[in-house]
């Protein structure tokens, strides 16, 4: 099995297409990859509770690490204490580690 | 230190996308870390290394030019040159040449040279990992 | 051995007037030339390169006149041709209201259920 790690930059408010990493991150983890989704620049809009919040804690209900960029909820004053259930709030250089491990990264 | 490479693929022009942000802070990282890394500048990325680029001033918040001191992306990419070099790294930074031709941006930093899809390929085959970061 | 590379194609149209190709298409026959061993996954808006009847009209400004306009089905088809496995996802397509059965290229459709296992095979997922 391999690990996954989906780079999500858009929000659901502005890009249909984020539900497709939605699914595509549930079906990698059902098939028992391990898999990360990390959110960054408006990404992270939809991890404070919100309309489109919950496809996101669904995803997390499925086995999905849902991280958030600290910088991009700063910027959009977003607290950690403000993230859904599901959502931690975590640096960039995750993205550096999982590509040293050899994570397959995929910019979405 | 370099004991790993990253490499990756940038299309954005500077001053238009939050990617471009997102791509340099990633670099950063990596270079802080000593790594070596490789750079496939497409596109519109070939502007990031272009020595034309100027700071400027801010009227609106009263700002002079130094007090602005304003983001000049080409000064960004000569100094995570510079970090990844001084933690034991090296940063290949390749931009491509038809998009070099075809947006008039061959005068970019001598730091950075001009390369093909080739490149990319010798980069993604030597590399521990590569990231697109494409333009969406 | 090459490491193999999956090259999901979703952006569709952008900038291929003035580019004359599509430029992740155009990089992609230049990856294979240069010995790279990869596929390619149409999704979203560009399943619609598969279309038959895209025209190529050349486009003209003030007096200049486009010679080579893009001819993206026929680039699509040349990396088929190239021994470049193709692959599509089919409800993107279905979703635009076509008929796989009725594409001008040969492409395998993969479905969204499927794409986990499908990834699986790649060492590398880039997404344009």
């Amino acid at each position: 099995m391999a690990n996954y790690l989906i780079i999500d930059s858009r929000d659901p408010f502005g890009a249909a297409d984020t539900l497709f990493n939605r699914q595509l991150a549930a079906d990698l983890a059902a098939a028992g990859h391990g898999v990360a989704l990390f959110l960054v620049q408006n990404g992270v809009l939809a991890a404070r509770p919100c309309a489109v919040s919950q496809s996101l804690s669904d995803l997390a209900g499925q086995g999905v690490e849902i991280l958030a960029d600290e910088f991009s909820l700063r910027q959009r004053g977003i607290p950690d204490d403000g993230l859904i259930d599901g959502v931690k709030a975590a640096p960039l250089d995750v993205v550096i580690d999982r590509m040293c491990d050899g994570h397959k990264t995929i910019w979405q | 230190m370099a004991d790993k490479t990253l490499t990756f693929v940038l299309m954005d022009p500077p001053y238009e996308s939050d990617r471009t942000t997102t791509a340099m802070r990633l670099m950063h990282i990596a270079a802080s870390r000593g790594y070596n890394i490789n750079v496939f500048a497409y596109e519109g990325a070939v502007y990031l290394a272009t020595k034309g680029q100027q700071p400027h001033a801010n009227a609106v918040h009263g700002r002079d030019v130094d007090q602005e001191n304003h983001p000049v992306m080409k000064d960004w990419v000569v100094s995570l040159i510079q970090t990844a070099e001084q933690n034991g790294g090296r940063v290949d930074w390749v931009n491509c040449g038809l998009c070099v031709d075809e947006r008039g941006a061959q005068d970019f930093v001598p730091s950075t040279r001009r390369g093909s899809p080739a490149d990319l390929v010798t980069f993604a085959e030597n590399s521990v990992n590569t990231l697109v970061i494409p333009v969406k | 051995m090459a490491k193999k590379i999956l090259q999901i194609i979703e952006t569709a149209y952008r900038a291929t007037v003035e580019e004359q190709d599509d430029t992740a298409v155009w990089l992609t026959h230049a990856m294979v030339g240069a010995g790279a061993q990869a596929a390619v996954l149409l999704r979203g808006n560009a399943v619609n390169y598969l279309v038959p009847g895209q025209e190529s009209p050349p486009v003209v400004i003030g007096a200049w006149r486009q010679t080579h306009p893009p001819a993206l089905l026929e680039d699509i088809v040349k990396l088929s041709e190239k021994g470049v496995p193709l692959f599509y996802v089919s409800e993107d397509l279905e979703d635009r209201g076509l008929d796989g059965q009725q594409m001008a290229a040969s492409a395998t459709p993969v479905r969204r259920n499927e794409l986990a296992a499908f990834l699986s095979d790649y060492d590398h997922v880039w997404h344009w």
